[in-house]
């Protein structure tokens, strides 16, 4: 038995460990089932059809591509975006497997070693029990659910059985909409509604697959729950759409995950992540965005849209956004929380970093509409080479909301001097009992203390990870214990070669 | 053990050392006096491989190895050490990171296996007690709000833990109190008074050499050695002053 909590504790560091890491740039040789290319309503019916999804589903999508025709892709964000061409893409590519999973030896063997190079625990022989519900008692301290997404299909799910017990729904978000119609119904689109933007509108007609997490009342989830998102076959867009809703008093801490291999052309990724949370719930989001981010002259990457909002619902309800964002060649990202319950909570804890010639737009909103509801903001921006990072925040207060608070952190930390950062923060108060502050620093790392590091042993490029991890700790710290030391070691890959 | 020859050195376009020869055996502790801006603290710089510090003429052997051709980090890894006048803040690094990292990666360059986490905080914890430092402090950012007592202090635990051959301690004793100085003194006696050690012992008083006996003491003036004697030197320079002795 300790034998078995050795294996599951360390295959979650090496999930994370290996999604820090480039020699990732492989792409296996699945044989994939592709929608035919290009975006038109045929496309979004074979997806539908593909899923075997009810017909609410297939009008829903049918109605945000009808919407998505009549748009136009933002271009307020401080990036560099050339036109993208919609119909040169792959909207749907399902690796050539069993329709549906029951367990993993019907997984094709070569998704198994996909997943073992990633080193995800689904891998494991040992958690292929928990596939099963075949796990017995005495729990292990520290376990990770695993819910994998391997282009548009979500491969596995790991201690599903476990979960079950507890209440917990942990699911596709496919496999949900067919099993809890009405509970996906109640918040599909509630909280990012389809009209809500250009990329949010596509993902409705066309999302491919994701994650859908319920929490009982009362129920603290008994562990982390997390998804890796993959991008492997060519072309291809990936397109997820995660739910999570956290009932009364219920708690959870979820991990999300990204990859995709090195390509020369670029590829799109357009998420739609929704949270709810009921009265007294809590929900704290976790992101270690990994993306590939192009190489070191700016060609290939994935171009990362990405629409993620949480409703603080009831009263005394909390959000936390954490976020690691190290990947993609483009980066338009908000993590946001609409704070309608008296006394809710939001924070958004961002390290951004961005190398070469990768580009972020990222920030939140907190939007404050109820009573006494607060919000932190930390984002720390480190900009290299000749990449552009921009913090973007809007801390809106609406005119009822009482004893509002807000404190608003950002720092920026350059590299060399061929980068740039910049703070671009929006403040909207319609209550004059408000208290909003709002720091920001840009800083240098200084010559003194790359001296000093070195001195004591340091190569320059470790020296630079340490005073940049140094500087990002206070993100850093907000993770779950595992993945702040993975993703520690991740900033300093990111970096590697933007010191001379 | 070292020997530095001939040394010219600028700091941007201005030369500030200017023919500096002097040679440090084994079991041997130098002290370097001088005036201010005489160049003590730009010596340290050069043999650590600062950035900025050009070399002109000259060379500089440790231990055999030209060791103006390694960089910072391989000059630490080879066992130079220097503690510095005015130590560094580095926020949000702990010192117990900074040093583990530092000490695996010197041992990771001589090819030396890493140390685990409870290794390392058995020697920290050593040196830190012998150096009279909490280990609370040492578990806060490296020097980050700490007194300048406190940051002299720390660059000895990190010298205990670090352990090098070589040691260029420049003004290590300024900024004590009085028993912080012979908590110090002690520790580079136990730590650096060793056979196969040599210290370079930058200072403008006597009173650490109260605790430190030097075996030479040098003037550095005017980016050169202008006298070298026994520890009576210290005693005479306290007594008469630079100004004298250039009379
Ligand atoms: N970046 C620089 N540019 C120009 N001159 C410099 C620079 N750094 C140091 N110097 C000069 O080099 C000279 C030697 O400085 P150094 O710090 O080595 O003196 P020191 O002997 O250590 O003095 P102290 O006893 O005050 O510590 C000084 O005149 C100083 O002003
Ligand atoms: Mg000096």
């Amino acid at each position: 038995m300790t034998d078995d909590i050795e294996i599951k504790d360390k295959a979650a560091w090496d999930a994370a460990e290996k999604v820090a890491d480039y020699e990732h740039g492989w792409s296996s040789d699945i044989e994939t089932d592709f929608a035919p290319k290009g975006l038109n309503e045929d496309t979004v019916r074979f997806i539908s059809a593909k899923k075997n999804e009810p017909e609410w589903m297939l009008e829903w999508r049918l109605k945000a591509f009808a919407m998505w025709k009549t748009m136009e892709a933002p271009d307020w964000a401080k990036l560099n975006v050339p036109p993208i061409d919609y119909q040169d893409a792959y909207y749907y590519a399902a690796p050539k497997a069993k329709p549906k999973l029951n367990s993993l030896d019907e997984v094709d063997p070569e998704i198994l070693r996909v997943y073992e190079k990633l080193g995800i625990p689904i891998a494991e022989q040992k958690l292929l029990a928990g596939v099963e519900g075949g796990e017995d008692g005495g729990l292990p301290q520290r376990r990770v659910a695993v819910d994998a997404v391997f282009d548009s299909v979500s491969v596995a799910t790991t201690f599903r059985a476990e979960l079950e017990r507890a209440g917990v729904i942990f699911r596709s978000i496919s496999e949900a909409i067919k099993e809890y119609p009405d509970l996906v119904r109640k918040y599909l689109g509630k909280i990012v509604p389809m009209h809500d933007n250009y990329f949010a509108t596509l993902n409705c007609a066309v999302f491919s697959d994701g994650t859908f997490v319920y929490i009982p009342e009362g129920v603290r989830c008994p562990m982390e729950l997390s998804t890796y998102f993959r991008i492997n076959a060519e072309n291809t867009g990936q397109f997820e759409r995660t739910l999570i809703v956290a009932d009364k008093g219920s708690y959870v801490s979820y991990l999300e995950g990204c990859t995709a291999p090195m390509r020369d052309e670029n590829q799109l990724h357009a998420a739609v992540v929704e949270l709810v949370a009921l009265d007294d719930a809590e929900i704290k989001y976790s992101t270690v965005q990994n993306w590939y981010p192009g190489d070191a002259e700016g060609k290939g990457g994935i171009y990362n849209f990405v629409t993620k909002r949480a409703l603080c619902q009831g009263r005394n309800s909390k959000v936390s956004w954490t976020q690691v964002e190290t990947g993609s060649a483009v980066t338009w990202k908000y993590p946001s929380c609409v704070l309608n319950g008296e006394n809710s909570v939001g924070e958004f804890y961002s390290v951004a970093v961005t190398n070469n010639h990768q580009q972020a737009d990222t920030g939140t909103k907190m939007i404050h509409n109820g009573k006494g509801s607060r919000s932190t903001i930390v984002s720390k921006g480190i900009s290299a080479g000749h990449s552009n990072n921009t913090y973007r925040g809007l801390v809106r207060v609406a005119p009822n909301a009482e004893g509002v608070r807000n404190f608003t952190q950002c720092d920026s930390l350059l590299l060399g001097s061929l980068s740039g950062a910049h703070t671009v923060p929006y403040i909207e108060v319609r209550n004059p009992s408000a208290q909003i502050e709002h720091e920001a620093t840009t800083s240098k790392i200084s010559d003194d203390q790359m001296f000093y590091a070195m001195a004591r042993g340091l190569n320059a490029e470790e020296a630079v990870a340490l005073i940049v991890n140094g500087f990002a700790k206070e993100v850093l710290q907000q993770l779950p214990m595992e993945f702040a030391v993975e993703a520690q070691k991740l900033l300093g890959i990111s970096l590697e070669g933007s010191v001379g | 053990m070292l020997q530095i020859n001939n040394l010219h050195a600028n700091v941007g376009d201005k030369p500030i050392l200017k023919g500096l020869t002097l040679s440090l055996n084994a079991g041997e502790i130098h002290a370097i006096m001088g005036p201010n801006g005489a160049g003590k603290s730009t010596l340290g710089y050069v043999l650590s491989g600062r950035p900025g510090y050009e070399v002109t003429e000259g060379s500089v052997t440790f231990n055999g190895q030209d060791l103006l051709a390694l960089e910072p980090h391989e000059r630490a890894a080879a066992g130079l050490f220097l503690g510095f006048q005015y130590p560094v803040e580095i926020p949000g690094v702990s010192n117990v990171q900074f040093l583990r990292e530092a000490l695996n990666a010197q041992r990771k360059y001589r090819g030396e296996a890493p140390l685990t986490g409870g290794e390392f905080l058995k020697v920290a914890r050593e040196q830190a007690g012998a150096l009279g430092m909490d280990m609370e402090m040492l578990k806060r950012p490296v020097n980050v709000g700490f007194s300048g007592g406190e940051k002299k202090r720390n660059e000895m635990v990190q010298m205990g833990i670090i352990d090098p051959a070589l040691a260029i301690l420049d003004e290590t004793d300024s900024g004590l109190d009085i028993d912080a100085l012979r908590t110090v003194g002690d520790g580079i006696n136990r730590i650096m008074r060793k056979p196969d050690k040599a210290v370079l012992l930058i200072t403008h008083y006597q009173r650490l050499l109260d605790y430190v006996k030097p075996d030479f003491v040098h003037v550095l003036d005017g980016g050169r050695i202008t006298r070298t004697g026994g520890a009576d030197l210290a005693l005479e320079l306290e007594r008469d002053g630079y100004k004298e002795l250039a009379a």
